[in-house]
């Protein structure tokens, strides 16, 4: 029997705040709380919410970054937080991440060849032409040349900067990549671009999506399936067309509600 | 006369590879009670704009051409002046609102600071009318809240006292500088829903500048779009929308992920990229990204053609 890729099962994350008395214990916050959901190969998983109501707790849960307080991540039939350090150093190859930031994601100092690279190194132990060879394929693949593997980050728009982080996901020939934010930190022409990329790369090389967002248009686009996050609890999930047609929940209501410009008359 | 005239104003910026135009002959002109929004992506020239109007330039930046207010030229206007103004007769909300506030001082001694220097009120009488601000503004638990620090608040709340910093003195113009951006979509709705009424009852002007159509749409009567460093469409924010005049504004748009798309949909893309300042080419300023280019587009910038009541764009290729 084939597993799904990805199972999430009655995620729960508590993180302890600051002491706030001697003698008292140290309140905790419960970030993420008994978050289910099933995703399988080759579709995209939207994760919607607002700051605060565990997105990004949920996608360092999945990437094995940190471990839950309950609940287990099961990646093809693996328990994620139950493998051993060699175990999980392979099943990594598998899971990449692309941040919101790509200002702050790369190396200011290090050459596109050694940013896209290193996962491959880390994670294979390949050689330097292999390196270089896949390299050249990721750019490729994202619509970037082999003469930029020279270059640093601070020669290269927002839009590339996003681009060459897409590559580093990519080299490894992952299965699912966990984009947090991806494009929010864009400008509106750029943001189609790495969109319609992200899509491009899904039909070609399979890949699944847990892709992160408070962009319900994003979402929308890009994702098969939606979950809704509030306050670390799932209040609702389903198809995207059906959940953004047809929103049962309030708070899903209200999220759609407040999406600029759907009172005024804007142009489809 | 408007309260606010500007004039084919340009702005040259100190550069990495000498001095660029930021700005290229922007005109544009806002009264109390109207609202007016400045749209594009990085680098097209909005938040100069933003800055020029308030002479908060960096340094080495030259200016050319006017800026009135209330009828007094600012771009010849001395230091001691310029600060009986900001934040007086003329308010401001930036977009970060952590680093706007001082996380040392409590919100209500930086409510009270500018009270204190333009209208010479008591500490007393600006704690009360910090008080008052800040239960204009909506702040739950104003009273307590008084004396709280930037970071005993959530982003929403501090955009508020922001807000209400921005508004202490009575101010003739609002100016906000992408004040949502930083926000969750439901708080940016209040908080755009609040400058709104606060605009309409005070009867300020409002000049809003967003990379958000959306957020455009629901807020400001006039639309300006830029590109480049200059105005390469401007009209009634309806009109603007409905006619979509400029090829960079329809590109806006097309690029522009809309709710109810149908999964794998690709967006329409501009090509290419914004060029840098110092590359920006002779004639229009999207010229090299235009589907639509022909020879003529690179010779000279195109001037402005009625498309419609007050509704220009600059654009060769329009059949008015």
């Amino acid at each position: 029997m084939t597993h799904p890729l990805l199972v999430v099962e009655k995620l729960a994350k508590r993180y302890r705040l600051p002491r706030e008395r001697l003698l008292a214990p140290a309140p905790e916050v419960q970030a993420l709380d008994g978050v289910s959901f099933t995703l399988r190969a080759g579709r995209s998983l939207g994760v919607v919410g607002e700051s605060g109501s565990g997105k990004s707790t949920l996608a360092r849960l999945v990437m094995a970054l940190e471990a839950p307080s309950a609940g287990r991540v099961w990646l093809e039939g693996e328990d994620l937080h139950a493998l051993g350090a060699a175990a999980l150093r392979r099943a990594r190859t598998n899971l990449q991440m692309v941040f919101q930031d790509p200002y702050g994601s790369l190396d200011p100092r290090r050459t596109v060849l050694q940013t896209v690279a290193e996962p491959l190194a880390v994670l294979h132990g390949a050689g330097r032409a292999e390196q270089r060879e896949r390299a050249v394929e990721a750019l490729d693949a994202v619509g970037l040349r082999e003469s930029d593997l020279v270059k640093v980050p601070h020669e290269f728009s927002g839009g590339q900067r996003q681009r060459i982080a897409i590559a580093r996901a990519l080299i490894t020939r992952p299965k699912l990549i966990v984009a947090d934010e991806p494009v929010s930190a864009l400008d509106v022409s750029v943001q189609a671009q790495v969109l319609n990329l992200m899509q491009d790369l899904q039909d070609r090389f399979g890949i699944t999506y847990l892709f992160i967002s408070h962009d319900l248009a994003v979402v929308d686009l890009v994702c098969d399936e939606v979950i809704v996050l509030q306050q670390g609890r799932v209040v609702e999930q389903g198809l995207a067309d059906d959940l953004f047609h047809r929103p049962q929940h309030p708070y899903t209501r209200r999220l759609l509600a407040a999406v600029p410009g759907l009172q005024a008359r804007m142009p489809a | 006369m408007a309260l606010l005239e500007v004039d084919r104003l340009r702005v040259s910026l100190q550069t990495s590879r000498g001095a660029a135009e930021a700005l290229r002959g922007v005109s544009f002109a806002l009264d109390r009670g109207q609202t007016l929004g400045l749209i594009g992506e990085s680098g097209c020239g909005k938040s100069i704009t933003a800055l020029a109007l308030m002479a908060l330039l960096p340094d080495g930046a030259k200016v050319a051409g006017s800026i009135r207010f209330d009828g007094q030229e600012l771009t010849t206007l001395d230091e001691a002046r310029l600060c009986r103004l900001r934040g007086n007769r003329i308010g401001m909300v930036f977009q970060e609102p952590m680093t706007a506030l001082n996380p040392l001082h409590t919100v209500g001694r930086q409510i009270a600071e500018s009270l204190r220097l333009h209208k010479d009120l008591s500490a007393s009488a600006a704690r009360a009318e910090a008080l008052r601000l800040l239960e204009r503004v909506r702040l739950p638990q104003a009273r307590e809240r008084l004396d709280a620090y930037p970071h005993q608040l959530s982003g929403g709340q501090r955009q508020r006292v922001v807000i209400a910093i921005a508004l202490a003195c009575g101010p003739d113009l609002l100016v906000a500088d992408e004040p949502t951006t930083a926000l969750d979509v439901t708080i940016q709705r209040e908080v755009l829903d609040l400058i709104g009424e606060l605009v309409r009852e005070d009867g300020m002007g409002l000049l809003l500048i967003s990379h958000d159509l959306g957020v455009m749409a629901d807020t400001v009567q006039r639309l300006l779009v830029m590109y480049g460093g200059t105005v390469v469409e401007s009209g009634p924010t309806a009109a603007v929308f409905e006619r979509l005049a400029h090829p960079y504004t329809r590109g806006l748009f097309a690029a522009r992920p809309r709710l109810g798309l149908a999964r794998g949909t690709r967006l329409a893309t501009i090509a290419g990229r914004v060029p840098e300042l110092a590359d920006m080419p002779t004639g229009c300023p999207f010229a090299d990204r235009c589907a639509r280019v022909v020879d003529a587009c690179r010779v000279a910038p195109p001037a402005a053609v009625t498309v419609g009541p007050g509704h220009e764009a600059r654009c060769l290729r329009i059949e008015p």
